[in-house]
């Protein structure tokens, strides 16, 4: 997508705040779980909120969603490599 | 000396006189492949001679019980620095910055990597790596003492100098990510004419399984160091489990990279021997495919086992019993290799050279090694034999026997064509011997010194071990002197053998098919392919003469 960046790249003003607003308002989630004991839950759900997190700085603010296939595919791939080592410790962390 | 015979000698000397720059500029500043991949082949072998001596010293402390010549912490600062200096100076950098280097790009028909100054970065950064790990030693609070494991709790607290040791190494991880990127980047994009996926040798194969285990887990292994660097200096408790930590994160996430690390050590010395067993045995390799594809297996699997490092450590039982199956998975794929290679060799016409008794010391030594792996992979026997002697026989079955050897391996085949210049091979044969001998000597005795309970780690033991650890001293002795003679005999034939310019060995990959010394950059006329690696018939009927490879790229 390198030939028309500048059509591409530009991301309206309002879509951005909307992201921002939706950051906060996983912030406030992230502080709202701790308020519950969840048990093996509030690893799952404190993760869940930080991937939405990261994954909508990714797409917007880094403009990933706007990049093309491969660099989208590499990216993916490192995710899930690290999805994949972080999801085996849980064998350990939630049985034990 | 007249110009033409001026000419005659630049092109006789490849490489090392072609761009006629001399000086050490001329080799410190090199983007070429061939100059970055022997920087670091003396720089690794500087350093797997330190660890040598290191090991050494440890042999001798450990000849008889009691003290011998050194006290506790001296011994506890020299298994640290023996394994960070073998492992992260050594192992790890070794056959792919080396071997990897020299031969990967001429093997696939390329003139260079895809990034040379990045390649020339990654060895400024491991140069620069290696000074702070030794500056780590005279400086702060002396050498560290924690293994060159690092394990928390004692590594935030020992008094010694960790911190700086552990920033050399988080400097070394990138050396290792940058070779690793450059290498799957000039793999994919720089493969000459003709040089499809199934024609690519086995070298190159596993080094490109290596390259993405460098890529995908070093940087988990950085960033574990900072957070043990974070708990020495802020005190940030990630780690402690009274301020809600937990110590066996650490142990997580250090056997996360390093566990992948070993696969880093032992993938591209499989590639060596997979290049060496067929050119020795005059035959195709068995299973070409299943070679590479098992390469591939091992990088994908052996990334997921890390957790076998920990059966003691008090993980769950239902993380033992994962990563124990995982384990036990990744046993397959390393035994199709070794199955692919003995079947090489079968009805083969084999010719006993140097590389090829290397290979096949390689191949027991590994398979010993390998399959005491899978005692300690059961969680049943590993409890009994976790931290004694045992271990430390294991992996040095694998990574001395197995990485070690191929590496040895690779000097004697793949030197000799950078250098123009043959080595004697009677002497070769008899370092070989000994060395074979005394490496049994030495880590066999630790096997069984394990199995009856001697713990690792100790600069002494009771009584009843004193035997077999005096036939382990003299073992080492035994390793030590073969490791000289090979060292001297290749040396005085690299530098002052007889010097020859065709395919000494037959080989049918590419980097024996252009002249000897290779030019700048690589070949004199660009490279078609048009047979397998291993096709040792096509090679003799391309040959005019109908000798396979004469040297020259026509």
């Amino acid at each position: 997508m390198t030939a028309q960046p500048h059509e591409h790249n530009i991301i309206s003003f309002r879509k951005l705040a909307a992201v921002w607003a939706t950051l906060l308002v996983l912030t406030a989630a992230t502080i709202a779980v701790t308020r519950f004991d969840l048990g093996g839950l509030k690893v799952i759900g404190a993760l869940t909120i930080a991937c939405t997190k990261a994954g909508l700085v990714i797409a917007f603010f880094m403009h990933m969603k706007y990049e093309n296939r491969l660099l989208q595919i590499l990216l993916f791939v490192a995710v899930v490599t690290l999805a994949i080592f972080i999801g085996l410790t849980f064998f350990d962390v939630l049985y034990r | 000396m007249s110009t033409a015979e001026d000419g005659r000698l630049m092109a006789e000397r490849g490489f090392w006189t072609d761009t006629g720059k001399t000086g050490i500029g001329a080799w410190i500043f090199s983007t070429d492949h061939k100059r970055i991949g022997l920087l670091y082949f003396y720089s690794v072998l500087f350093f797997f001679l330190v660890g040598v001596i290191l090991g050494l010293l440890m042999r001798i402390e450990l000849m008889a019980p009691g003290r011998d010549i050194m006290g506790p912490q001296t011994y506890n600062a020299l298994f640290t620095l023996h394994g960070v200096v073998m492992i992260f100076l050594f192992i790890i950098p070794g056959i792919p910055g080396a071997f990897g280097n020299m031969v990967m790009p001429i093997q696939i028909g390329a003139p260079d990597v895809s990034f040379p100054r990045l390649n020339l970065f990654s060895w400024w950064l491991y140069a620069i790596g290696a000074v702070l790990v030794l500056t780590s030693l005279f400086t702060g609070g002396g050498a560290p003492d924690t293994g060159w494991t690092f394990y928390v709790p004692f590594s935030a607290k020992s008094a010694t100098n960790v911190s700086l040791a552990l920033f050399g190494v988080f400097v070394l991880g990138f050396s290792s990510i940058l070779t690793g990127l450059n290498f799957v980047t000039t793999i994919h994009r720089l493969r000459a004419v003709g040089m499809t996926w199934s024609r690519i040798p086995l070298f190159t194969w596993s080094l490109y399984a290596t390259a993405w285990v460098q890529i995908l887990a070093t940087p988990i292994l950085g960033i574990t160091l900072v957070l043990v660097i974070a708990e020495r200096m802020l005190g940030t408790g990630l780690f402690d489990a009274a301020r809600g930590g937990d110590p066996i994160m650490f142990q997580h996430l250090f056997w996360i990279y390093s566990h992948p690390a070993v696969y880093i050590m032992i993938l591209p010395a499989m590639g060596i021997i997979s290049d060496i067993i067929p050119v020795f045995s005059r035959k195709p390799i068995f299973g070409y495919k299943m070679i590479a594809f098992s390469s591939l297996a091992i990088a994908a699997a052996g990334s997921l086992v890390w957790g076998h490092h920990m059966f003691t450590s008090g993980m769950s039982d239902t993380a033992v019993l994962v990563f124990s199956f995982l384990t036990f998975i990744v046993a397959i794929p390393s035994a199709i290799k070794v199955f692919n290679w003995v079947s090489t060799l079968y009805r083969g016409s084999i010719s006993l050279d140097p590389p090829m008794l290397f290979a096949l010391a390689f191949i027991l030594l590994f398979s010993i090694g390998g399959l005491t792996g899978l005692i300690l992979g059961a969680p049943a026997t590993d409890v009994h034999v976790h931290d004694t002697h045992f271990v430390v026989g294991h992996f040095h079955y694998v990574m001395f026997g197995g990485t070690g050897f191929a590496f040895f391996a690779a000097m004697h085949y793949w030197l000799p064509k950078f250098y123009g210049r043959m080595y004697r091979k009677r002497p070769a044969v008899i370092a070989w011997c000994l060395m074979f001998i005394g490496f049994n000597v030495l880590y066999m005795s630790m096997k069984v010194l394990g199995m009856r309970g001697m713990p690792r780690r100790y600069y002494d033991y009771l009584p009843e071990f004193a035997q077999l650890n005096l036939v382990a001293t003299v073992g080492s002795w035994i390793l030590a002197a073969g490791l000289a003679i090979m060292l001297v005999n290749l040396f005085r034939g690299l530098f002052r053998g007889e010097a020859f310019t065709g395919n000494p060995w037959g080989g049918a990959t590419l980097e024996w098919s252009t002249t000897t010394p290779p030019p700048t950059l690589n070949f004199i006329k660009e490279p078609v392919v048009t047979h397998g690696p291993y096709d040792f018939k096509a090679l003799a009927d391309d040959s005019p003469d109908g000798m396979p490879g004469d040297g020259r790229n026509q």
